[in-house]
């Protein structure tokens, strides 16, 4: 027996919330009194496919010439690695449910995705997973032998438990359905469902043109840039920063939300924010009776005053 | 060509979710029922390539009777016609299935669903679909053009775009971008008058469907303690509590 994970690459590296995936990896090792194996697919050096073994990794098995956004061709590999894995888990990213989605069909494994608990008894698996945009926390019961699971981002601690690693190389290729015409990376910035820090801006900021003094404050505290349904709509920001309900759910530890009212719709993707702040005109604004710290104040008074704040912070 | 778009009924996005049954079912009282809004781009999307390029567009939808209303709003809408499979929808793989049972026995040149649905969230049902009737499926789908014999689409991941050109037949998983917010269509009064007798066919599940997956509770999350205000005036007290007290920055 062993557990299984998939250790997605970003560019030739390995991202928070792929070691996020290797540790809850680790922790269900334990529960399972067995090792963690891990395969990736894509071009990634050594030093790096080393750095697994930090987490927990017994194995790392790399398919360098296999094209990680080929997600029938990479859950065919993991179909080959699975071996006696009891469970196989993946981050929650849109690239990772494609592949989990088909292994979970080839293995008639239950997949349960955004998952936010560990498994703590082998025997009966029971996991917990945001549901209704993060409106409820629902217990889902695996009804098949062996489980498969994307964990959500944020949710679990990165941990330091250095196994001897075992590397291994296979040069198999596979014919892709898929033709890649291009690619365009948010570079040097951090994506929006890692981030620990989100600064998040809706229509009191009145003009798209004002949305500098955001990115300022984001800089500062080296945070992901959000926005409000109404703004996206608009073109105001691009459709990839809208939270809420029908955008994205994110779970950072800290949610500054500037000139939102706070729909019910916008708290449900962003009320698993551990700290939350509102900066909002209107003292009859819904977001002050979810967040944790509200000022009643003009975002274009308020957001400068933070931003050299945090300025001084950082200094000290 | 033919298009077939998966429907999930949701709860409409304001409202307040409650749990019956010991916390182990969704208590549907007082709600009301919408298309999922990531299905709604997807159906919008399939009305514009029907009017581009004569496409047939069915819609299919796995639940009970109950979900008829919300399939009728999408023939409204401009489907042609409409499946239901008469399966209380209870995990993905089932429901994935079922579908597939569908298109393999009547195939279709492009299938679209949502990303997810807005109430269990899964995100993974058009993915089992493809493994299942062995078709390339691209996700996070946010723009797509195709002439009837392959698509160039782009996609979202995590932290970019990519986009890719991927022969037909093939399935997607939808999102906002597929068509703009304000292009979405609403049914008019005539939309609505002809849906009344366009097709909507109830087929039976196949009786050796499985659940893989089984809801066992269901929990609000924690209330927060309540808001601590803090004057405009002195911002430096928000900023020290982050740091020292919360302890987040």
């Amino acid at each position: 027996m062993s557990i299984l994970v998939y250790a997605e690459s970003w560019e030739g590296k390995f991202r928070k919330n792929t070691l996020e995936a290797i540790s809850y990896a680790k922790q269900t090792s334990n529960i399972f009194q067995t090792d963690v194996k891990a395969v990736t697919c894509g071009k990634i050096d050594d030093i790096e496919l080393n750095r697994l073994g930090e987490f927990g990794a017994k194995k790392v098995i790399s398919y360098p010439n296999i094209i990680k956004s080929d997600g029938k061709a990479v859950a065919s590999i993991l179909q080959q690695e699975v071996e006696d894995a009891q469970i196989i888990i993946f981050s929650n990213t849109f690239n990772a449910k494609i592949i989990a989605s088909r292994i979970s069909s080839k293995l008639k494994a239950g997949l349960v995705t955004n998952v936010i608990s560990y498994i703590t008894n082998s025997s009966d698996i029971c996991i917990k997973k945001q549901s209704f945009s993060s409106k409820a926390i629902e217990t889902v019961r695996l009804k098949s032998n062996i489980g498969v699971l994307a964990i959500s981002p944020n949710s679990f601690e990165i941990k330091n438990d250095s196994v001897d690693v075992e590397i291994e190389v296979k040069d198999q290729e596979i014919d892709s359905e898929i033709i890649i015409l291009g690619k365009d990376i948010n570079k040097g910035k951090i994506s929006l469902s890692e981030a620990e820090v989100v600064v998040s801006a809706g229509r009191g900021l009145k003009a798209p043109e004002n949305w500098g003094m955001i990115e300022e404050l984001a800089d500062t505290l080296g945070a992901a840039t959000a926005c409000s349904k109404p703004v996206s709509d608009m073109g105001w920001r691009p459709h990839s920063e809208h939270v809420g309900q029908t955008g994205k759910a994110i779970a950072p530890n800290l949610y500054i939300a500037i000139g939102i009212s706070g729909a019910i719709q916008h708290l449900a993707g962003i009320n698993s924010s551990k700290v939350m702040v509102a900066i909002n005109t209107d003292p009859e604004a819904p977001f002050f009776k979810a967040a944790d710290y509200g000022i009643i104040g003009d975002a274009f008074e308020v957001v400068p005053k933070l931003i050299e704040e945090f300025k001084n912070l950082k200094d000290n | 060509m033919k298009i077939l778009v998966c429907i999930s009924s949701v709860p409409d996005t304001t409202s307040k979710i409650n749990f019956t049954d010991n916390n182990s079912k969704f208590d549907a009282d007082g709600i009301q029922f919408v298309i999922n809004p990531y299905d709604e781009f997807g159906l919008t999307k399939a009305i514009i390539l029907k009017e581009q390029l004569q496409a047939i567009v069915t819609v299919i939808t796995v639940g009970d009777s109950s979900v008829e209303p919300v399939m009728r709003k999408a023939l409204a809408i401009g489907a042609d016609n409409a499946i239901r499979v008469n399966l209380k929808a209870e995990d993905s793989y089932s429901t994935a299935k079922e579908i597939s049972n569908y298109i393999k026995e009547n195939p279709f040149d492009l299938i679209i669903a949502g990303k997810e649905s807005s109430d269990y969230n899964g995100g993974v049902v058009p993915g089992i679909i493809a493994d299942i009737v062995g078709i390339p499926f691209a996700n996070a789908c946010n723009g797509l053009s195709t002439d009837g014999s392959s698509a160039e689409l782009s996609r979202e991941i995590d932290g970019g775009i990519e986009t890719l050109k991927i022969n037909l037949p093939l399935i997607i998983g939808g999102q906002k971008g597929l068509v703009e917010e304000s292009e979405l269509r609403i049914p008019n009064m005539r939309g609505i008058m002809t849906a009344r007798s366009k097709p909507l066919e109830v087929i039976e599940p196949n009786e050796t469907t499985t659940t893989l997956t089984e809801s066992i509770l269901f929990e609000k999350p924690a209330q927060k303690k309540g808001c601590k205000m803090i004057s405009s005036d002195n911002v430096s007290e928000l900023v020290n509590d982050l740091h020292n007290v919360a302890k987040v920055i």
